[in-house]
């Protein structure tokens, strides 16, 4: 038989707690430490000057990050992603919640909308620029340029799918506009509108760091892009490593959130497939 | 009250009212530099954004980096499908390997992978392999995540009833596994296709090697406003392109399963 049957089969077995433990540590740290390690010797055996060993970067990552750095280019940056990101989820699901709700609105936009999803959102930033002009405003609109799209259409389409039953449930009771709003129709469409800032949330971050790349003279992307220019390879790689904890960050953050906005839809589901 | 219209009226009517919807924006748009709203330099109308955009499509030298755009586009999004699929079953079918290689993947895959543009500079230069590394860093996870859910998703039942009529490896993993995993690889090949094209023309703008994005960012420094529009609506039609192609292609490979899926209440 099978490799993979007989791996499941021992697993399965009986272990005492203490290599249960070790097993439950190594699992998610053991290939990260191997990697590091022969990232490592790699590092210190190789002659190209690109790969530095991970020592070297720790210790840019101290120096370039933790400091004033940190006040200077890393938390407006954020603060820049933080506003677009909440402005992209009030613009598209309110603009989602009407559009979803109107059945000619929504046949009207239909074609156009999907036209604009499709652009590109980094080509947006040349346009934006033209604009406004290189301000803080321009990245914070070419943000919300591009994370709004995947809000708004998830919004759109939630809505649309609200329970016809339910709906008109609420109507015969005579359920207010408003409370039918609050207590039907966000809360029907809400896992597919999560699942829409999800993906804002991506393309949110690649638009920060693309748009200060671009233009700018601060900010995450900028010193990345900087340290490259100048051949600082140690804290252009720590840059790196640093865009990836805010994205690591993000991601967790969100998945905190969701579970939190989406428990009673999660408990439904489980209940479902028991 | 409506009365129930025929499909075919219903059709028509939001066919209508799509294009009224498209033309509604064109007018809107050529109105506001005409009333003055912005100026037309930032702004130009639609007629120049049109005729502009008709006069790329007869010159050669637009195709050309059309063409350079499309195949750093299909180079990495077949790479990272091919290596996504390889190392996707790998991963999926051996549950110590899924369980060693968790937090890697859930640390990798959130680093937005326009962060490495630097990094591929350095090792490529100005060149279309440096486009690649981003296309392909960026589009395999898209595919490589559908790939693992899809192959853990096999049914025990069938699984099990696999094994007891003594399937061989190979024939378990085309008649088993494969058709598990297909919706979902066609769902990831459709996400990677898209993010595919939006890294290949950022990367262009960024790193400057040949294609539409250094035509964008071309333009935008020649202050060409007329011609910057142009060619975003171009890479929108682009998007639209890829969007339709995929879908359909999705539709066609998984006609079958559709048909068997289509009782479940899903």
């Amino acid at each position: 038989m099978t490799a993979y049957t007989g791996r499941v089969a021992t697993t399965a077995r009986g272990r005492t707690i203490g290599s249960r433990i070790a097993a439950s540590l190594l699992y998610p740290l053991g290939l990260p430490t191997l990697l590091l390690v022969v990232w490592g010797l790699v590092a210190t055996r190789t002659t190209s000057r690109f790969f530095p060993d991970p020592l070297t970067i720790a210790e840019a990552f101290r120096e370039t990050w933790i400091g004033p750095a940190f006040v200077e280019d890393v938390l407006p940056s954020l603060a820049r992603l933080g506003l677009g990101v909440a402005a992209s989820i009030v613009l598209g699901v309110a603009a989602g919640t009407v559009i979803g709700l109107t059945h000619w609105l929504r046949e009207l936009l239909e074609p156009l909308l999907e036209f604009l999803r499709a652009i590109p959102p980094p080509v947006l930033i040349p346009v934006v620029m033209l604009l406004l002009g290189i301000t803080d405003t321009m990245k914070v609109v070419v943000i919300v340029s591009g994370a709004v799209w995947p809000i708004l259409l998830n919004t759109i389409e939630g809505v649309r799918g609200t329970d016809s039953v339910m709906k008109e449930t609420a109507e015969s009771f005579r359920v207010s506009w408003w409370e039918r709003l609050r207590f039907l129709v966000l809360p029907a469409a809400s896992p597919r509108i999560m699942a829409g800032v999800r993906q804002a949330l991506s393309v949110a971050l690649i638009l920060m760091v693309i748009s200060e790349m671009f233009a700018s003279s601060s900010g995450l992307g900028y010193r990345i892009a900087y340290f490259q220019r100048n051949y600082l390879i140690a804290e252009m790689w720590s840059g790196i490593l640093l865009l990836g904890l805010v994205g690591v960050f993000l991601a967790v953050a969100f998945g905190l959130v969701e579970r939190r906005v989406l428990r009673w839809y999660h408990g439904i589901r489980e209940v479902n497939r028991a | 009250m409506r009365v129930f219209p025929t499909r075919r009226l219903r059709a028509l009517r939001r066919a209508m009212l799509g294009v009224v919807g498209l033309t509604g924006f064109l007018v809107l748009w050529q109105l506001i530099p005409t009333l003055g709203l912005i100026n037309p330099l930032y702004l130009p109308y639609v007629t120049d954004v049109l005729a502009r955009l008709f006069e790329q499509l007869v010159d050669l030298a637009f195709w050309r980096r059309l063409g350079s755009t499309m195949t750093s586009w299909a180079i990495g999004l077949t790479v990272a499908t091919l290596a996504a699929v390889a190392v996707g079953t790998v991963v999926g079918l051996v549950p110590f390997l899924r369980r060693a290689t968790h937090t890697m993947v859930e640390f990798l895959r959130p680093i937005p992978s326009v962060a490495l543009i630097p990094l591929a500079v350095l090792m490529f230069g100005i060149q279309r392999q440096a486009a690649l590394v981003i296309i392909i860093y960026a589009s395999f996870w898209q595919v490589f995540v559908q790939v693992i859910y899809g192959v853990a998703d096999v049914d025990v039942v069938a699984r099990d009833t696999a094994r007891s009529f003594g399937l061989t490896r190979r024939e378990q993993l085309s008649h088993l596994v494969l058709p598990t995993t297909l919706p979902y690889l066609m769902t990831g090949l459709r996400l990677a296709a898209a993010v595919a094209l939006i890294l290949a023309i950022t990367a262009e703008m960024v790193i400057g090697n040949l294609g539409l994005g250094r035509m964008i960012e071309l333009s935008r420094s020649a202050g060409d406003a007329a011609g910057l529009y142009a060619l975003v609506v171009v890479t929108g039609l682009l998007g639209l392109m890829v969007n339709i192609v995929f879908r359909f292609i999705e539709r066609r490979v998984l006609s079958w399963h559709q048909s068997v899926r289509g009782e479940e209440p899903l």
